[in-house]
């Protein structure tokens, strides 16, 4: 017994499992700090519910399983993390590189109009070949939609706080004039543009749902982001850029190529979010085709702590938390407002958390 | 002399955590005279000043003016007292007017602001008073340096003060400028006031005042009247220190030129000149020191001879190639290392691991970095090589930087900057904050560079470092090389009274 002891004692003196207890406390803390930021939330949601004089306990579960009805209901929470979900990993990228891109809602509608083009205006390709040139078009708007803030950032220090929320405006305008003119669909009562050609839909997961390949790209691409953070040299240069900018200078990095690389990676996750939700969802592209994915993506960012790979759980979670608010809306009075608080409870104790985990991690 | 004096402060004592910057200070100040406080950067000069006028609060000691024992609790009950204070960085709001700048923070925030024209014309006849120059419906953010310390001087002056505590005001005047400074400091005492005047610049202070303290390491070390003393005396006491560090040096002769600066000009961030005209050369196996007050263009000429500050004139030239204006990932890359003066802000990354730190500069090279991607094991053992190799004292490769002390954060960046195998090495401040055990390390690191053929430019205000390792040392003033002297200790006093700007001491001698 004695021997046993004094063997478990040496490998845990061995410098190799102190190493490893230590990712693992590390880990526990960063995974534990967002977990207790949402019960928290949710708690004080329940609370916030009870005051107004609902079965607190009993909406939030509803908010929060609700929706867990069946394969459908399953589907449709994945088809709402889709766009949660890379818009989320693309702006851990951003704000990693401390780059504050706000405008990841304008970047999704200027992918949606540039999906649009290309799924309306080219017709007899393969699907092979045309549902991934609408996302790469998508893609591509979006960088670019971004890449306009980013300039003017490196070469004017025009902040782009405002430059993209400013582009924000500028894209949603822009897709409403698109449908009520150029681009409409004349035979339509409604303003909303032509069909996208059926090859350049994006193809569908299983036949009879509506949830499309995209969700499988983001997690994908969320976890090939995680990858570049972590272990390429360029991931590496964006980080330095991020946290001291001196020192990148003084080392000989390029600040503002990495400033344009960060805007655009977050760009062109907005901008492929856009084209499916185009190519994916509504084949047509309308003037609120997004309910604010963009948005909500810096929320889900922010609960993923900037990892890219937490992002796919927080994007998850919080697609979950709006279709148990749609739930909500149906089978019960509780006004959408307060689910909206709900949601805004949640960020609030996220960021609360975020700092405690950094005072946890520092004493560990 | 038996006078009660003006303002007398007994035995004051100020740590800021393990720093002590004032050591039991005791400094009495007549009435009606100009006092000036002399002493290098870190003499504890300002911490002091700060304390009379209630920006910083003393553990221990007393503070009495006129009489009264006194203990401020803000600014604003020493500029009840009469006691107004002109900072270095000047604490105006850049888009208001002169005018608002004044009235900020008076009376409450609820009461209307009534009378702006008799603010208007209190400050017109204050400035026509004193030949200020100062228009109250400026805006502060378009007026000259110059113009700013006398709004701030009015300021002080409109506030009513009787007396005025000026620090380092000529730091940054052009010379036209300090000669009509020094004589309002004179009109000012013919009206009745008290100024103690905070310098490191011994000529003005020769010229002005009627006493001088010497400062050194967070005491006053002397003070004299200004007939009984001379420059020389003065820079002895402002530097005469032991210099106790002893490092055995081979005599070697230097070899042939490495780095040759020609007439190097620039100007700091703030667009004023920092570096005028520099020229100096490095040759292999030798270490040049450059002494000097802190704020006489070493920062600046550090960044622009690492390309991180753009050269308005003159050249660079690193092992025959001109450098100049080149961007610093392509000096870098020309056998040219820096450990830089400020460590937190250039030398490293904070939150990133040792490994992260060692790798800052060639992060996507071989053999750190194959097809994009970083190589983590070689990194580990690259990382793990240093540690072992300069003894820096850490868990392991994967803590952040930031856990580690000051001076062996240090050693990291000298092991890495040494690890790129320069052929010149600009060091700023080697041993800036750091025990005196990982000082000696560090300084007999780079003897050794020495001795293995490198060129070195040592940068510093610590006159013990350049003394210790140095072939020889020039002094920078103003942006200027104003000499050359051996690291010979018998000459320390030469060496002050050039760091304090006087080239030709014989005619101040007297």
């Amino acid at each position: 017994m004695a021997e046993i002891n004094q063997g478990v004692r040496e490998t845990v003196n061995s410098q190799a499992a102190q190493a490893f207890y230590r990712t693992l406390s590390q880990a526990a803390i960063s995974a534990l700090a967002p977990i207790a930021a949402v019960l928290v939330a949710l708690a004080f949601g329940a609370l916030l519910l009870w005051l107004n004089g609902f079965n607190g306990s009993d909406v939030v579960t509803v908010m929060v399983f609700g929706s867990f009805q069946d394969m459908r209901s399953v589907g449709e929470i994945l088809l709402k993390a889709t766009p949660l979900i890379l818009i989320g990993a693309g702006l851990c990228v951003a704000f990693r590189c401390s780059i504050w891109n706000i405008g990841a809602e304008g970047q999704l509608y200027v992918g949606a109009i540039a999906a649009t083009l290309v799924g309306t205006s080219i017709d007899g390709l393969s699907v092979w070949v045309h549902a991934p040139l609408v996302m790469l078009a998508g893609a591509l708007a979006g960088a670019a939609w971004a890449g306009i803030a980013g300039y003017l950032k490196v070469r004017f220090q025009a902040s782009e706080i405002v430059t993209t929320i400013m582009l924000n405006y500028i894209a949603l305008i822009l897709t409403s004039y698109l449908v009520t003119g150029p681009m409409r669909d004349a035979s339509a009562a409604y303003p909303q543009s032509a069909r996208l050609v059926r090859e350049a839909w994006t193809p569908r997961l299983v036949s009879d749902l509506r949830l499309h390949i995209g969700i499988l790209v983001a997690v994908v691409l969320a976890v090939a982001l995680y990858i570049f953070l972590r272990r390429s040299s360029r991931g590496f240069a964006l980080r330095v850029v991020g946290l001291n900018p001196h020192a990148a200078r003084y080392a000989g990095m390029n600040v503002a190529r990495n400033v344009m690389i960060a805007m655009c990676i977050s760009g062109a996750m907005a901008g492929l979010a856009g084209a499916f939700e185009v190519a994916g969802v509504t084949r047509r592209l309308y003037q609120n085709i997004s309910p604010g994915y963009g948005f909500e993506g810096i929320a889900v960012a922010l609960l993923a702590g900037n990892n890219p790979l937490a992002a796919i759980l927080s994007g998850g979670l919080f697609a979950t938390l709006r279709s148990g608010s749609e739930v909500l809306q149906i089978t019960s009075q509780v006004p959408q407002v307060l689910v909206l608080v709900i949601q805004g409870i949640v960020i609030l104790s996220v960021v609360a958390f975020a700092k405690l985990r950094d005072i946890l991690r520092t004493v560990a | 002399m038996s006078v009660k004096p003006f303002l007398r402060i007994d035995n004051i004592r100020k740590r800021f955590g393990p720093i002590v910057a004032s050591d039991g200070v005791s400094l009495e100040i007549e009435e009606g005279e100009i006092h000036s406080l002399l002493g290098e950067n870190g003499a504890g000069k300002s911490v002091l000043m700060s304390m009379i006028c209630g920006m910083v609060r003393p553990d221990e000691g007393d503070i009495v003016y006129k009489g009264q024992s006194v203990r401020f609790a803000s600014p604003r009950d020493a500029i009840r007292q009469r006691i107004g204070m002109v900072h270095q960085h000047f604490m105006l709001v850049p888009n208001l007017t002169v005018a608002e700048n004044y009235i900020l923070g008076q009376g409450s925030a609820l009461s209307v602001i009534s009378d702006m024209t008799s603010v208007h014309r209190k400050i017109r006849a204050l400035s026509e008073r004193y030949a200020l120059d100062v228009r109250p419906d400026a805006i502060v953010e378009d007026l000259s340096v110059g113009e700013q310390q006398r709004v701030e001087i009015l300021k002080v002056l409109f506030h009513g003060i009787d007396l005025l505590i000026l620090d380092e005001p000529t730091a940054v005047l052009t010379p036209q400028e300090t000669d009509r400074l020094l004589s309002l400091m004179g009109d000012l005492v013919k009206d009745g006031k008290t100024v103690v005047f905070i310098s490191h610049k011994l000529d003005e202070v020769m010229r002005v005042s009627n006493r001088i303290s010497v400062m050194r390491d967070g005491r006053v070390v002397n003070t004299v009247r200004v007939g009984e003393t001379n420059a020389r005396e003065l820079a002895r006491m402002m530097v005469g220190r032991d210099v106790r560090m002893e490092l055995p040096r081979s005599p070697k002769p230097p070899g042939r030129i490495v780095l040759s600066v020609e007439n190097l000009t620039c100007r700091a961030e703030t667009g004023l000149p920092a570096v005028r005209g520099v020229s100096l050369d490095v040759r292999a196996g030798e270490i040049v020191g450059i002494a000097g007050v802190s704020g006489n263009g070493q920062t600046e000429l550090s960044l622009a001879l690492s390309g991180l500050l753009p050269v308005d004139a003159g050249r660079v030239i690193l092992n025959g190639n001109d450098i100049t204006g080149l961007d610093p990932a392509e000096i870098n890359a020309r056998r040219f290392s820096h450990i830089p003066e400020d460590r937190h802000k250039h030398g490293i990354v904070l939150p990133l691991s040792l490994s992260e730190n060692t790798i800052l500069q060639r992060y996507d090279r071989k053999p750190f970095a194959t097809g994009g991607m970083l190589n983590r094991r070689v990194i580990g053992e690259h990382t793990r090589d240093l540690i072992k190799r300069f003894r820096v004292k850490s868990r392991d490769e994967n803590q952040p930087i930031a856990a580690l002390s000051g001076g062996n954060q240090q050693k990291l960046v000298v092991a890495r900057e040494l690890a790129r195998d320069p052929d010149f090495i600009l060091v700023n401040q080697l041993a800036r904050g750091i025990d005196i055990g990982a000082m000696e390390f560090v300084m007999e690191e780079m003897l050794r560079q020495r001795d293995s053929g490198r060129a070195i430019l040592l940068i510093s205000t610590e006159l013990e470092e350049l003394f210790a390792i140095c072939d020889r040392i020039l002094v920078m003033f103003h942006g200027e090389i104003l000499g050359e002297l051996p690291p010979d200790r018998t000459r320390l006093d030469e060496l002050g009274l050039l760091m304090a700007g006087n080239k030709d001491e014989p005619a101040l001698a007297g």
